[in-house]
């Protein structure tokens, strides 16, 4: 069955340069805070635009087949984007991520099958472009479902390594190549099936030795490679709306990710086969000493609420244990009450504060956390030196001093948040265990520094009693 | 090289530019939702998808096409809710006048 009213592939195309503009004038919206929301619906209606002409194709049938795709799709889509709460958020874009890349690697496999062997063989781009799909797009959907996998605690976050595995991976990634150019040279599906199991397995293998605190460059990274393998297939079937959309997203992928990269002070190619050389020490037990022994203070609720009553200045630094626990609502309670008592109040964010550049933006946009308030990580640091209490909030490797001190910790180099330089530090902590990167935090042992033990929110909320009871 | 994929090739090379170009400047308070936004844009593979499922001849490539078109069709409607709900967050309370942009 085709469709009565197929057109004819020039207006096909003509639609498809609209539903491109309405793209890139989404994107555009999008990176700015005033026409951030109305750049996403325009760019949803460029898609719209796109998915609907291309049902008017010439010579397209099997719409029974479409339509239920599509159904089914969009029940999964709407749903899990529905249920899920904002601080799984970065687990989610890595999982709608991995799907997308899926989605390039079964198209190639489709019309490898579909074509392969042709009579007389495939033309060369075309052979390219379907084995640069089926590779980027396996690597990014099983890459991404480790992510998200890491991310959702499913795996542990802490990097999982072992001997000799970059050779391992260097291997494995060879053979994937070699299997593709025997794929394109002799057209045997066997090749193809060969070419996808090597690149799911390297996507798997990519990400496993990545700690948990480099996980939003990589996802970023993975982003990239989603838009690069649509692209890919936009050249196999000769679609410029693919290509376009593809790539516009490949390319401001890229760029993104060296810009989270560059906040992180570490390469590209740092995050991804520098896995941290230290194996991190077990300790997940709460406890009041760190896994070398050294000893830390603990503080009541009711006495640290008495140091952030009387403080001058207070500095928030919030991290994922805030985001985890939900605590952005009462922390945000606790801000205007120690405001009513004429304290300063400031959050200081870590540009990876949370899971993602701008989580804990907008987990405390949804606290209604007024914007002036938050202070970035430059603007942050001189602050701290003229704050009384700093009050850590589920943050760790981003407040961790070794970043700045000590050559031989994995964190060497990152910027970070001196936490230390503060006149007193209180952490809330659930226990001693080590943070997202499984490294000890040298900040607890540290003399100024009142750790207040415990689930974030409930902390927080005994702070607020605290501070209405002084 | 066929005059087709020159065309293909000087597009790809234009978007590679304009991608670069239109996210320069974006705060780093919007580097989440936009890297949620491009993402839901590289659901655009779900045209590839229908392309495909509309040609396929066998039945192991009608569940391939399938497969991706369902895939496809999360990543576009996942990934643009996800980012709206995101961007809500953003939006100006009514009730919080002292809320500063």
């Amino acid at each position: 069955m085709t469709l009565p009213l197929a057109l004819s592939q020039n207006t096909v195309n003509l639609v498809y340069a609209a539903a491109a503009i309405l793209l890139i004038l989404g994107i555009k919206r999008l990176s700015s805070p005033a026409t951030a929301r109305s750049g996403n619906l325009v760019a949803a209606a460029g898609m719209a635009l796109a998915v609907g002409i291309t049902l008017f194709s010439p010579g397209l049938d099997r719409y029974w087949l479409i339509v239920a795709g599509i159904a089914v799709g969009s029940v999964i889509g709407i749903v899990s984007a529905r249920m899920v709460r904002m601080t799984a958020m970065p687990q989610m874009v890595a999982l709608f991520n991995g799907v997308g890349g899926g989605a390039a690697a079964l198209i190639a496999a489709a019309e490898f099958h579909r074509l392969a062997p042709g009579p007389g063989g495939l033309a060369g781009d075309i052979l390219a472009g379907i084995m640069f799909s089926a590779l980027i797009g396996s690597i990014s959907f099983s890459g991404s479902l480790v992510a998200f996998a890491k991310l959702q605690e499913l795996l542990p976050g802490r990097p999982l390594t072992f001997p000799a595995q970059q050779v391992f991976n260097g291997l494995l990634f060879a053979a994937t190549l070699a299997a593709a150019v025997a794929a394109a040279a002799a057209e045997k599906q066997v090749w193809m099936v060969a070419l996808l199991s090597g690149a799911l397995i390297f996507g798997v293998m990519l990400v496993l030795p990545i700690g948990g605190a480099d996980m939003p460059v990589v996802i970023s990274f993975l982003n990239a490679f989603t838009g690069l393998a649509a692209a890919s297939t936009g050249f196999v079937l000769d679609n410029v709306a693919l290509i376009i959309g593809g790539t516009l997203v490949g390319a401001s992928g890229t760029l993104l990710t060296v810009l989270m990269g560059r906040a992180m002070n570490r390469s590209l190619a740092n995050v991804l086969f520098g896995a941290f050389g230290a194996a991190p020490s077990g300790g997940g037990s709460p406890g009041a000493a760190t896994s070398d022994g050294q000893m830390v203070r603990e503080i009541t609720a009711d006495d640290a609420a008495v140091m952030l009553a009387y403080a001058s200045q207070v500095m928030v630094v919030p991290g994922y244990g805030l985001a985890v626990a939900q605590a952005q609502h009462a922390t945000r309670e606790l801000a205007d009450l120690l405001e009513g008592r004429g304290v300063r109040v400031k959050y200081a964010i870590h540009p990876v504060a949370g899971r993602m550049p701008g989580h804990m933006n907008v987990l405390l946009a949804e606290a209604s956390v007024p914007y002036p308030q938050l202070l970035d990580m430059e603007d942050a640091n001189p602050e701290l030196g003229r704050t009384d209490v700093a009050l850590v909030v589920g943050a760790n490797d981003v407040t961790n001093p070794a970043a700045r001190s000590n050559p031989e910790s994995p964190l060497y180099g990152m910027p970070i948040l001196d936490v230390d330089s503060a006149a007193n530090v209180i952490v809330l902590k659930r226990g001693m265990s080590p943070g997202f990167a499984g490294i000890d935090n040298e900040l607890y042992s540290n003399p100024k520094t009142a750790m207040l033990f415990g689930d974030a929110k409930a902390s927080v909320e005994r702070l607020v009693a605290g501070v209405k009871a002084v | 090289m066929n005059a087709e994929l020159i065309f293909s090739l000087t597009i790809f090379a234009l978007a590679v530019f304009l991608g670069f170009e239109l996210i320069a400047r974006v705060p780093t308070l919007l580097h989440t939702p936009l890297m949620s936004g491009t993402n839901a844009i590289h659901g655009i593979v779900l045209v590839g998808a229908m392309l495909v499922a509309g040609t396929a001849d066998s039945t192991l490539e009608q569940v391939l096409a399938f497969v991706a078109i369902v895939f496809g069709t999360v990543n576009v409607v996942g990934g643009f809710l996800v980012t709206d709900r995101m961007l809500d967050m953003f939006r100006r309370r009514p009730d919080r006048p002292d809320r500063a942009e």
